[in-house]
């Protein structure tokens, strides 16, 4: 009874909350919803006892994913944008594809069975949580099972790194830096000039 | 694995998760129709569709007692945080290059 009402709780914020990064006109508050979101997921994954994917979900995406979306909106200076001729001509397309997958989904699940003989065929059963963790248990599959799939995620990380970092990047002309090769290369004869100057003439 | 047959209103089962992670999956994809000014409402939706399918992963994960699904939510997440990373840095650049990120003019970007 208890976990129906809090799962029904987060349930209905979520929907609600991304039902208002859809349709919010301030791409500003479309992320803070979206991190409310995020948060809800969290609390209903903690209902499902994975303890280690809602904190993930919290850490990587409330703490970097959605920052890195504010970080940008912000900086893009957008603002307010008008959503009415949007609305209007793309709702009814919207709204169709989106009710025909919903639709699509709900039947098949609930015409789902499964298998005869599928819960013996499980890759890694979940152990019982009052002897391993879920964390502990997760990190033992990743670490023993999956340790390439678990460096390769680590690989795509880093690629992305370097492919941000490369399009973002940018030489702008007329900024004066610092340029330390170019100062050590300085030698006395470039930078001064010796002149000897007759008394009472000057230089011309 | 009962969870299936009884579908009560205060009985949580496989079916109210899934459910919820397909209204999610939905509603990204009309804010993906939906929106044509401002591209990074597309990317939001764009999570909020992986979100969904996370949903879906950690409940089967949960329901059938294999640990599989949860390992496979977190390399999800590892590609939507890169994927999110990519695609506001290429945003970035083309916001620099024309000023505008409305959907109707970033078609232009091809060549």
């Amino acid at each position: 009874m208890v976990e129906a009402l809090i799962f029904y709780m987060f349930a209905f914020v979520l929907i609600a909350s991304a039902v208002m990064v859809v349709v919010s006109r301030n791409p500003v508050h479309s992320v803070l919803f979206l991190v409310m979101a995020f948060f809800n997921t969290a609390g209903l994954f903690v209902l499902l006892g994975a303890e280690f994917i809602a904190m993930m979900l919290v850490i990587v995406y409330v703490g970097a994913v959605a920052v890195l979306f504010l970080f940008v909106v912000m900086m893009l200076e957008i603002g307010k944008v008008s959503m009415k001729e949007g609305m209007v001509t793309y709702l009814p397309v919207g709204l169709f594809v989106g009710l025909v997958l919903l639709a699509e989904l709900v039947f098949v699940y609930l015409g789902w069975e499964m298998a005869e003989g599928a819960a013996d065929r499980r890759l890694f059963p979940t152990p019982d949580a009052s002897e391993v963790a879920n964390t502990h248990a997760l990190g033992q599959i990743i670490y023993t099972h999956n340790v390439y799939l678990f460096q390769i995620s680590g690989l795509i990380l880093l690629v992305a790194m370097i492919g941000a970092i490369v399009l973002s990047l940018r030489t702008r002309p007329g900024v004066r830096k610092q340029d330390i090769a170019d100062q050590l290369d300085r030698r006395r004869e470039d930078a001064v000039e010796l002149h000897k100057v007759e008394s009472g003439a000057g230089i011309k | 694995m009962e969870a299936m047959t009884e579908i009560g209103v205060f009985e949580i089962g496989m079916t109210h998760y899934l459910v919820l992670g397909a209204m999610l999956f939905m509603l990204g994809v009309f804010g993906i129709f939906l929106n044509r000014r401002n591209i990074i409402v597309i990317l939001m939706s764009v999570e909020l569709m992986l979100l969904a399918v996370t949903i879906n992963m950690v409940t089967f994960s949960a329901f059938l007692q294999d640990l599989t699904g949860q390992i496979f939510a977190l390399f999800i997440l590892t590609v939507a945080a890169a994927e999110a990373a990519i695609g506001l840095a290429i945003l970035m650049v083309f916001f620099r290059n024309r000023g505008i990120i409305s959907v109707d003019v970033v078609n232009r970007m091809k060549g």
